[in-house]
């Protein structure tokens, strides 16, 4: 009975110190790094794996969707064009960068055009998706 | 993207899209690289399969 509490106490020592070393710094460091770039969450956190696979699929959908000619939208005019622009908007940098080179900007005319934009848009919520990842990771939640 | 274009058919896009995004489910999902891997087929058999089975059902609609 001694010995079983003992380990217990232990375990919990050793999940408080885990837990502690995690929470040192800005926490929400790698979730805005994670917006910002994709996978930069992760990479933030040596998680170099994980973040290159993340990084690779979120801005390999990204340009897919610009060489599809995908839209990206720039202004919200309407309320399915303002969702659009919030997915849009959640790939962060690699949107400016768009915006400024003009990229993206198009009619669409063609269904490949009409895929592409969707690309660009759930290429925005992926990473979301992995922003809030690097997120648990950085908390703890994840491992 | 300057002349650069890339048009391809429906099954590709359907195809590439599973694999980006079942890439990122199965990264942020789980924990483990194994569950990590199982869950990232898991999700791009289930993306293709349904995009081929809801494509013979609009096909029986329009006919």
């Amino acid at each position: 009975m001694r010995y079983s509490q003992k380990c217990m106490a232990t375990e919990e020592t050793k999940k408080t110190t885990t837990q502690s070393g995690t929470q040192k710094g800005f926490i929400y460091l790698p979730l805005i790094a994670g917006w910002l770039v994709p996978g930069g969450g992760h990479f933030l956190l040596r998680k170099w794996g994980r973040g290159a696979l993340l990084a690779a699929s979120i801005l390999g959908m990204f340009v897919l969707g610009l060489l599809m000619q995908g839209e990206v939208y720039a202004s919200a005019h309407d309320i399915l064009v303002l969702l659009g622009l919030v997915g849009d908007l959640g790939i962060g940098l690699p949107y400016v960068l768009c915006r400024m080179l003009g990229l993206g900007d198009v009619q669409v005319m063609v269904t490949t055009a009409d895929y592409g934009t969707r690309f660009i848009v759930v290429a925005g919520l992926l990473n979301i998706i992995a922003a809030v990842d690097a997120h648990n990771l950085r908390t703890g939640r994840k491992s | 993207m300057g002349n650069w274009v890339f048009q391809p058919s429906h099954f590709t896009a359907v195809v590439l899209f599973a694999l980006f995004a079942s890439t990122v489910f199965g990264i942020t999902m789980r924990e483990t690289p194994r569950s990590m891997i199982r869950y990232g087929v898991y999700c791009f058999v289930l993306f293709v399969a349904s995009a081929i089975a809801l494509s013979w059902v609009m096909y029986f609609i329009a006919r």
